[in-house]
């Protein structure tokens, strides 16, 4: 009776515990499982993929662990045998060396084919011309520059629906990870290194993306949205950016480039020619405003 | 006036009043820090056991017990690391939308870092090391290691390095870049204060007595074994130790020159990894990981090697599949040297880089795999006793695979682009270093407590403690999968209301609770068990029908540990013993063991020393303190009598006083 009460009382919980999360996830969007660009999609199926995989693995485990447990516990003296100068078999061994092998050549395959394929500074192929998108980290918030539509913003970027996208990417402070889970995901921003991401929005909406990798005290609010609209919405988009009336000039990035959080979203109607260049290149020469009395040798050169 | 401030620099450093803790969060820590020690010293001093604990303690070369201060000294900074870990999920909890909760977003981050580096270097690695130090001589049928010296040496080294990162808490501030600080961010340009010097100067201290550790241990099981235990009949424990410290043996050197270069940065202005200046930050995060995955397989062998023990007495079965087992150690060995790189997927290397990396992580599965199911066929046409470490057991096995699946997941790069630097990684990481590794080192404190302390731990307590942690880590760690997949990463401290997530934080907030029980009712479970000591007396020796030479001494084991040297001829030698009625034999010898010596605290106070010395800028203290070191390393290679001799009769003695007081016992329990 007792016994029959704990197990009631078990798959009463694990309802619970199931129902509870259902609803709590139904409510919820989960960037990583819901993408809404191509890249995202191809990446949610290979985990999906590679999840049913591993369960060829969980389940004989999981099955065995309950099955020896139980059965060959020592109450069970009268009903299971016992073979203490048991040492090994090679037939049962081979099998787990082989059987987990193949799993893992399996994955080895789809791990070779799917980097080749999701690489993300391979362009994307389609009738329609790539936007180009420059991202530079601050401390601690986006700067995003259309050079093409000489154009910026900071915490927001708007792409077209259905439209590849090069998102091309560094720093202009410490290291950092640019990460939008609905679309493509992560990418590190670093000093002195331009990186891409490769992406095409398939679903209409406003995508949030984060900083992955700690960068100071403002790490965890330099976050940003990045909106996929229709053509003729995103056509407006950069005009009203180009109508801010706001330039970004040298002087001004320099101001925006210094330590700040909670940043608005803010528009430029032109931008520094070349400033994505000069950010990246400028670490990669010897002469560096930033760099301390240490440097003064290098300066010369 | 300015050559005063430089007398001044030249003598204190960047030593000052204004480093004193700032706030009242910071003064708490300060305080149980503070508290702690003379809480502890006062005790000492009240029970006269100052001379007492420098000579049997302090002083001493026994491996036995420089392990329990091991294991001290970890389960005490277990608490430290859980406070921690307390701290930041209540302020994951409650700093959201317009509130921003308990922590500065600085002063979270500190904690963080010292969250990582305390549970990585001074809980699990202490506990290892105690573990090892316990156990494998014992198992070799040594009585010591092979540098007895050396050995105490790296326990004061690994304490110095403990003292320093608690020593932060007091005075100064800890890193805030992270458990593996990360160029540029611990650069000087943006981390200015004395937090990542003590970093740096904690584990490369420590890292030196790891390095030597792993020599010793190294050298211990090539050299010292028993007449007749070739190799393979090594017990399982010390084939997994081989491994593990060849390991530090090859990458401990890494992690040095990379702090050292990093340290270089910070002091002298070099430019190894800055942004500018032709400095590399990539090459640090290469090097640290060159570092930091053999790490985790420094950690994780001598575990497996703790379950192949556990699993096989509890089972009454020899280890199933020996042979492959040792072979999956020595693959395990060499491919954690070829997966570094997957810890940096999204770092932009080419797809040909990482689909290598990827592979070749994938790989190290298969030996991984195959150790579990030679584990589950140990329990197959076993009789399995379900005591506390077959229980922490089944939980290794269930967490670790889930765990395991989600790094095969996060090996493929492409999904790693998704989870990378997420709690989903978190949730891996943890499932693998607690259910893997922390757990085996409850099982094994539980299996070979009365072997050191002759009495056994209260088993119900035991269950639930059991329990506590086992809920509680599920509680806690499955929610941040889901967290992961919601774009939640680690180490915020703070997030926007609308993302939904609170829910799930507080869960697993829930979760680190029930852990905290449990670890009060390992508290509980230890004091109780000592109070009722008589009552848990191991009279046998042999508790739990053990199978290895460690089983054959008495408990608790004697400091000479062997009355006479075994031979063996078996893999399982002291079940062989037993199977033949050989157990029983008392025979004796002359025995040789190292005196003691107050050199290893001396060298571990100057090391204590330098390293407060390189953090403050206080250059001539960390120059006097090197050469100290130097001079206390001379003296000690002309001290031409380190050991003495006890003669065969001194053992007898001593065994038949023991034998008396054990009859003692037995007559007045029964």
């Amino acid at each position: 009776m007792k016994k029959h009460l704990r197990v009631w009382l078990g798959v009463v919980i694990a309802a619970l515990v199931v129902g509870v999360s259902g609803w709590y996830l139904r409510l919820h969007t989960i960037p990583v499982l819901q993408p809404a660009g191509v890249i995202g999609d191809k990446e949610r199926n290979l985990l999906i993929f590679c999840s049913l995989l591993a369960v060829l693995i969980v389940v004989p485990v999981f099955t065995l662990l309950g099955v020896f447990a139980w059965k060959y516990r020592e109450g069970n003296q009268r009903y299971a045998k016992y073979s203490p100068e048991l040492t090994g078999n090679r037939m049962a061994e081979t099998i787990w060396w082989v059987v987990p092998g193949i799993i893992v050549a399996i994955i080895s395959v789809v791990t070779w084919q799917s980097t080749y394929a999701l690489d993300p500074f391979k362009q994307l192929s389609s009738a329609k011309p790539t936007l180009h998108v420059q991202v530079i980290a601050l401390d601690w918030k986006w700067l995003f520059i259309y050079p093409n539509q000489n154009i910026a913003s900071v915490n927001e970027a708007a792409i077209p629906l259905n439209q590849p996208v090069d998102f091309e990417i560094t720093s202009d402070a410490v290291m950092t990870s640019f990460w939008d889970p609905q679309l493509a995901g992560q990418m590190y921003a670093m000093p002195g290194m331009s990186a891409q991401q490769n992406l095409e929005a398939n679903k209409i909406g406003s995508f949030p993306g984060w900083a992955a990798n700690i960068s100071g005290s403002g790490f965890a609010r330099m976050t940003f949205t990045i909106r996929s609209m229709s053509k003729d919405n995103f056509a407006k988009w950069i005009g009203a950016a180009q109508h801010s009336g706001s330039k970004l000039t040298a002087a001004r990035y320099a101001a925006l480039a210094k330590p700040s959080t909670g940043n608005p979203v803010t528009y430029y109607s032109w931008v520094q020619p070349q400033l994505y260049n000069t950010t990246v290149l400028k670490y990669m020469t010897p002469k560096l405003p930033q760099l301390g009395k240490h440097t003064a040798g290098a300066t010369r050169l | 006036m300015i050559a005063i401030h430089q007398f001044a620099f030249a003598l204190l450093g960047k030593l000052s009043w204004s480093q004193l803790p700032q706030n009242n969060i910071e003064r708490g820590g300060a305080a149980a820090i503070v508290l702690g020690l003379l809480l502890v010293i006062g005790t000492i001093t009240y029970l006269k056991r100052w001379r007492w604990l420098w000579r049997e303690w302090l002083t001493t070369q026994d491996p036995k017990r420089i392990g329990v201060m091991y294991i001290v000294v970890a389960f005490v900074m277990l608490l430290r690391g859980g406070g921690d870990a307390a701290l930041l999920r209540t302020q994951q909890a409650l700093s959201v939308g317009s509130s921003s909760g308990i922590l500065s977003s600085n002063h979270f981050q500190q904690i963080v870092s010292a969250h990582g580096t305390i549970m990585i270097f001074f809980v699990a690695m202490g506990f290892m090391f105690g573990i090892i130090n316990l156990v494998l001589p014992l198992q070799l049928g040594a009585r010591d290691v092979a540098f007895p010296f050396m050995n105490a040496t790296s326990f004061w080294l690994f304490f110095v390095g403990m003292a320093l990162v608690n020593g932060s808490l007091v005075i100064g501030n800890f890193t805030a870049a992270g458990w593996l600080s990360y160029p540029p961010l611990s650069e000087l340009k943006f981390s200015p204060t004395v937090g990542v010097d003590y970093w740096i100067w904690a584990l490369q201290i420590a890292g030196v007595g790891s390095l030597l550790s792993g020599i010793n241990f190294l050298v211990t099981i090539l050299k010292m074994r028993a007449p007749g235990m070739t190799l393979m009949k090594m017990p399982m424990f010390a084939w997994s130790v081989l491994g593990s410290m060849s390991l530090v043996a090859f990458a401990f050197p890494m992690l040095t020159v990379t702090l050292a270069l990093l340290a270089l940065d910070r002091t002298i202005g070099t430019h190894f990894f800055t942004s500018g200046g032709g400095g590399n930050a990539m090459m640090y995060v290469n090097l640290i990981w060159a570092w930091g995955h053999p790490e985790v397989y420094i950690l994780v062998l001598p575990a497996f090697g703790v379950w192949s023990e556990v699993v096989a007495t509890f089972s009454r079965k020899h280890l199933f599949g020996y042979t492959s087992m040792v072979w999956a150690i020595a693959a395990i060995v060499l491919l954690s040297f070829t997966v570094w790189l997957h810890h940096f997927f999204t770092m932009g290397a080419g797809a040909d880089v990482n689909a290598f990396f990827g592979i070749m992580t994938a790989v190290i599965a298969v030996p991984t795999g195959v150790k579990i199911f030679n584990w589950l066929f140990t329990m197959y046409r076993g009789r399995i006793s379900f005591k506390t470490p077959m229980l922490w057991f089944i939980a290794f096995v269930v967490i670790f695979t889930i765990g395991g699946v989600a790094g095969v997941l996060m090996s493929v790069p492409a999904i790693d682009y998704q989870v990378h630097n997420s709690l989903f990684l978190v949730a891996h990481f943890h499932m693998m270093i607690v259910g893997g590794v922390v757990f085996a080192d409850f099982a094994a404190l539980t299996y070979w407590f009365p072997k050191i302390f002759g009495f056994r731990l209260h088993e119900g307590l035991g269950r639930l403690v059991y329990w506590f942690w086992g809920v509680g880590f599920i509680v806690a760690f499955v929610p941040l999968y889901i967290l992961g997949f919601m774009g939640a990463t680690r180490r915020l401290d703070h997030y926007s209301a609308s993302l939904g997530w609170q829910p799930l934080f507080i869960v697993a907030g829930v979760g680190v609770a029930l852990i905290g029980i449990g670890v009060a009712f390992q508290l509980l479970q230890l004091a109780l068990s000592i109070w009722q000591r008589n009552q848990r007396r191991d009279l046998t020796g042999d508790p739990w029908n053990g199978r290895t030479l460690e089983w054959a001494t008495p408990s608790p084991v004697p400091f000479y540990s062997f009355t006479k040297l075994p031979v063996v001829t078996d893999r399982d030698q002291f079940w062989a013993d037993k199977e033949s009625g050989k157990a029983t034999r008392q025979e004796y010898e002359d025995i040789v063991l190292p005196k003691n010596s107050s050199l290893s605290v001396v060298i571990g106070g100057l090391a204590f020393l330098f390293g407060a010395g390189m953090v403050w800028h206080i250059y001539w203290l960390a120059l006097l303190s090197l050469l100290g070191i130097v001079a206390t390393l001379i003296i000690r290679s002309m001290n031409d009598e380190p050991e003495y001799r006890m003669s065969a009769r001194t053992v007898e003695k001593l065994e038949h006083a023991r034998l008396r007081q054990l009859k003692e016992y037995e007559a007045y329990h029964q």
